[in-house]
């Protein structure tokens, strides 16, 4: 596939001087012939502009705390916030062995609708006494209080109000100052939520796991049941997954994260805060993998086995992955053929738009323009840039906590991996461990990268690149489809799933097919019209 | 399903602050989804990305189609000093880059903590030729999502309506309420029916419902027009439908240009409907014609010839009250016994009013709550189960967890398509709640029946 050379200036024509000097950093146009050019990414959107972004507290409780399934999370603030994060993700949960159904509340929402008296005269009180009635009806395991904008304003100690919630009930009552405006992007949310469970829930388990291979699964939120299918994978092979993060997650399970032997990450945006912060406190090792694709699943899974180098378990991975892909091959092969050559979009959040590249080639797909919401430079260019990201007014306000090696529980990482130290050398030149090249190695020659795309770019690129299909949200799904373009959700997956692994890959293909071929495509105009035509010529 | 939930219903006093799963939900999204009502409109939320983002969400789950609007993107900063220049570069951006006619700013919870003064900074924003910017305030921490419907219907009112000298022009002004583009076209036909001229806003009919064409159109075909609204202050009378989404703007453009608002409910139900169709016969000095008269004795008809399949029925309603007040009249109509009837919206006239029409049917044993949750409404189910849900998509989880059918209506609905552009106001849409209604339970009929009790005639 050839792409043309985009002119900035002509699609950013109507942009004000200001809106074109801010939008020009965010957009990087692949050349092969260079190296990754830098791309400006989490800082402001320009206000007017109309951005696909939400705030911190969806970042932080519709992301990351919301689906813990066994901790009543309560939403400190007017009505909306708690409503508009009701139900509304897809990450699915069920009951198991240490978490009973009496102990979910995925259906269930808690909020102290704040009235404008609260706000003249603090809601603490209403706080703390809707915390003591939950605690009567409910008996959670611990709760949560996530803040809402009004409440940084009026000055509501969240912290005073939680600690006496725990003495007065004897569970732990978390709060993450995580208030719409901080930050720029769910993102925040997302480091404050990871901060708070870093500090208060993870290490705190003292019922020892067993199992030979013991591992985390971080940023991974069950959406459609995409965790479901990961773990029986990985079960087949003879890892155990301690705990999801935060996808049909237990506060039980996640106050045992600390006896793994290797972090898992999925989302690298959302959650490599914690990753980090437990291979300083821990040792524990993390290892990016990508369970979205048939050819990335087998990596990922390949990748983890060589992280352990154990014989057996690498033979039992080649096992497993023979098995499942003679078992998926044919139908995929009948799916490639509908999908194979077309080109795609894929804007969403911060890092489908880069897993899913994987699974659309595994069909004869490329992705000619993608971008996320809310992801930082690394996401983009990968880690290696890290150290030189400059912190900003938004990105200062959100805590970074001084996490030390902990002085009982800490083993270095080749312990945690059962392995020589010379041998995890090894590993760690390999450049597995605890790296992410981000999303620009896997962009086509000439493909768009861009970040915060707003709604006139997304017009324009449509018209330059003419696109077969567009996977992106709910905001953006039914306009692409006013353009004709047919569209996926890439947050919902429009109610399908899971896509995960080999079996996913299949729902996946046949939900791509029949958005490109559904009949309607072929009605749009009138036979009157097609008639006119017809008579013209 | 609800399994965390206690087995038995509550004591009295357990739950009294705050929502456990809501039946409202805050004021901005009311404002925005008036707005999307005004032609070549961008409603404009002014506080933090995710208010927009979330609203615009909820409207596109619901409509099954685009919520275009902008936000002024608050960060800390904004938050701090105010969000005045945050709104006046977003004005500037938004008529450069998306050249709407109109923007409809709307505040949240966070612009009116900080106090922003919105007309003020209206007035030292750059503003093109012939374009306007119009506001309402909609603090997130009073009333509801209807409140803010409401609010924006006022400041629609406010800003644009004008009356000329002239006598008042012999057309109605159609305030529709919080309800579905395919209702709001159902009135309008109606009234148009009826041989008199209308103008309606808002109007989400071609916005919010809009059909698939061979061009994509930001600003989509329909929406009230701008010089339609101004001119509604020479109309001679304005319909405002639902107590607590109509009547206020009404009572302003009453007060403003001298238009005689009339305090009506929602059309939905025969009562409902006679009494729309009485204001605008009387009001107009009109016949009723023979195609209105045909269509309400087809309802009439229906509700002789299978009353017998629902009649007697316990019902839970929940929703909003200018939805669940005609909804529970329809219900009585139907002779169903409307058991719970639950609002999450505020205000006393609420259960008076259904107080009421139970009152004048004999119907005794009812609860109902302004101000609740369907946490309450599960606790009562709990006490005494009813025979059949009608609310929103949210209801569903009790469905489940009571085994009970649902009736999906009102706002939102996320589970189901289509609804958006069927009426359920009107006769027409008198007819398809009787239908939806009496199909639910004789689905659940067959459903249920043993063999020997499953019957090819019903």
């Amino acid at each position: 596939m050839t792409l043309s050379k985009v002119d900035m200036d002509e699609l950013m024509a109507p942009f004000p001087d200001k809106v074109v000097r801010n939008r020009k950093k965010h957009i990087v146009q692949k050349d092969c012939t260079e190296s990754c050019q830098q791309i400006e990414a989490n800082t402001r959107t320009v206000p007017g502009i109309i951005t696909q972004r939400g705030c911190c507290y969806a970042g932080c409780k519709g992301v990351v705390v919301g689906p813990i399934k066994d901790m009543v999370t309560i939403t400190h603030g007017p009505i909306g916030c708690a409503y508009y994060s009701w139900g509304t993700r897809r990450n699915k949960i069920r009951a198991d062995d240490n978490t009973p159904a009496e102990d979910l509340y995925g259906a269930m929402c808690f909020s102290t609708d704040m009235q404008e008296s609260d706000i003249v005269f603090g809601g603490e009180k209403k706080l703390a006494k809707m915390i003591d009635e939950i605690v009567g009806i409910f008996h959670p395991r611990a709760i949560n209080i996530c803040a809402t904008c009004p409440i940084g304003l009026i000055g509501d100690d969240l912290g005073a109000v939680s600690k006496a919630a725990e003495e007065r009930h004897g569970i732990q009552v978390l709060h993450y100052d995580c208030e719409g405006y901080k930050g720029v992007s769910q993102s925040a949310g997302h480091h404050i939520a990871n901060n708070q469970i870093m500090e208060h829930i993870i290490g705190k388990g003292t019922d020892k796991v067993d199992g030979k291979y013991l591992v985390n699964f971080l940023g991974e939120y069950n959406i459609g049941g995409d965790a479901w299918e990961i773990e029986k994978l990985l079960e087949q092979i003879g890892y155990k997954i301690v705990s999801t993060l935060t996808g049909d997650s237990a506060y039980v399970n996640i106050r045992n994260m600390h006896q793994v032997h290797l972090n898992l990450v999925q989302c690298h945006r959302s959650i490599n805060y914690i990753a980090d912060m437990m291979e300083t406190k821990y040792g524990t090792p993390w290892l990016k993998v990508n369970f979205i694709g048939i050819e990335a699943t087998i990596e990922s899974l390949r990748d983890i086995a060589q992280c352990f180098g154990d014989k057996d378990l690498i033979k039992r991975t080649e096992f497993v992955i023979e098995k499942e892909l003679a078992a998926v091959t044919p139908e995929i092969e009948r799916y490639k053929k509908i999908c194979n050559g077309k080109s795609a979009f894929a804007f969403v959040g911060g890092s489908r738009s880069h897993h899913y590249q994987y699974l659309l080639r595994d069909l004869g797909m490329d992705v000619t323009v993608a971008g996320y919401e809310f992801a930082h430079r690394d996401d983009y260019e990968g880690r290696e840039v890290i150290p030189t990201i400059k912190s900003d007014a938004d990105s200062r306000n959100i805590p970074e906590l001084h996490i030390e090696a902990d002085q009982e529980m800490y083993e270095e990482p080749h312990i945690h991996l059962k392995m020589s130290k010379e041998k995890y050398d090894e590993l760690v030149a390999s450049g597995k461990l605890g790296n992410y090249e981000g999303m620009y190695p896997d962009m086509v020659d000439g493909g768009i990268m861009i970040d915060d795309a707003n709604h006139y770019e997304t017009e324009e690129l449509i018209e330059i690149f003419k696109p077969d299909l567009i996977f992106t949200g709910i905001k953006d799904k039914y306009i692409s489809h006013k353009m004709g373009v047919p569209s996926k959700q890439m947050h919902s997956y429009d109610y399908s799933g899971p896509y995960t692994c080999f079996r996913g890959a299949v729902t996946f293909a046949e939900d791509v097919a029949n958005a490109l071929s559904t009949p309607a495509w072929k009605m749009i105009t009138p036979p009157w019209d097609k008639a006119d035509i017809e008579g013209g010529e | 399903m609800l399994d965390c939930t206690p087995k038995e219903p509550v004591p009295e006093g357990s739950h009294t602050i705050g929502k456990i799963n809501p039946v409202k939900t805050c004021q901005p999204i009311g404002a925005m989804y008036a707005a999307l009502g005004i032609h070549r409109c961008l409603p404009h939320s002014h506080g933090s990305q995710g208010c927009c983002s979330y609203h615009r969400m909820a409207l596109s789950r619901h409509f099954h189609d685009p919520a275009m609007a902008s936000t002024s993107s608050f960060t800390e900063g904004a938050s701090v000093f105010g969000g005045a220049a945050n709104l006046k570069t977003s004005i500037k951006n938004v008529f450069q880059i998306y050249d709407p006619d109109i923007i409809a700013v709307h505040t949240t919870c966070l612009s009116e903590t900080i106090g922003d003064d919105i007309p003020a900074i209206i007035k030292q924003s750059e503003i093109p030729e012939g374009k306007y910017v119009i506001h309402c305030n909609t603090p997130s921490y009073d009333g509801s999502h209807v409140t803010g419907f409401s609010n924006m219907c006022k400041g629609i009112v406010n800003y644009l309506a004008e009356a000329d000298d002239a006598p008042k022009k012999e057309q109605v002004n159609i305030f529709p309420g919080y309800v579905n583009p395919g209702d709001m076209r159902e009135i309008q036909r109606i009234v148009t029916e009826m041989g008199i001229k209308s103008i309606m806003y808002p109007d989400t009919t071609n916005v919010m419902d809009s059909p698939m064409m061979k061009k994509y159109e930001m600003y989509p075909m329909g929406g009230a027009k701008i010089e339609d609204i101004k001119d509604s202050g020479n109309s001679k009378m304005t319909i405002a439908l639902g107590a607590w989404s109509s009547a206020e703007a009404a009572a302003i453009l009453q007060s403003k240009c001298k238009v005689q608002g009339v305090p009506l409910k929602i059309p939905i139900g025969v009562k409902a409907t006679d009494e729309m169709i009485m204001a605008l016969k009387d009001g107009f000095d009109v016949e009723v014609p023979l195609s209105l008269e045909i269509e309400r004795g087809q309802v009439i008809d229906t509700l002789l010839d299978i009353h017998f399949q629902y009649e007697g029925k316990k019902v839970a309603v929940y929703g909003d009250p200018d939805i669940v007040i005609p909804l529970t009249e329809l219900l009585i109509t139907m002779g169903m016994i409307p058991k719970y009837i639950i609002t999450g919206t505020n205000g006393k006239k609420f259960e008076q009013t259904i107080n009421s029409m139970l009152e004048e049917a004999g119907i005794e044993g009812s609860k109902i709550k302004a101000e609740g949750d369907l946490f309450d409404l599960h606790q009562w189910i709990k006490e005494e189960s009813v025979d059949l849900l009608i609310g929103n998509s949210h209801g569903k989880y009790i469905a489940r967890a009571e085994d009970i059918p649902l009736v999906r209506v009102g706002f939102p609905v996320y589970d189901r398509a289509v609804h958006p552009l069927m009426p359920i106001t009107g006769y027409r849409g008198c007819l398809r709640l009787i239908e939806m209604i009496s199909n639910t339970l004789l689905d659940r009929r067959d459903h249920d029946a043993l063999d020997q009790d499953y019957e090819l005639i019903l």
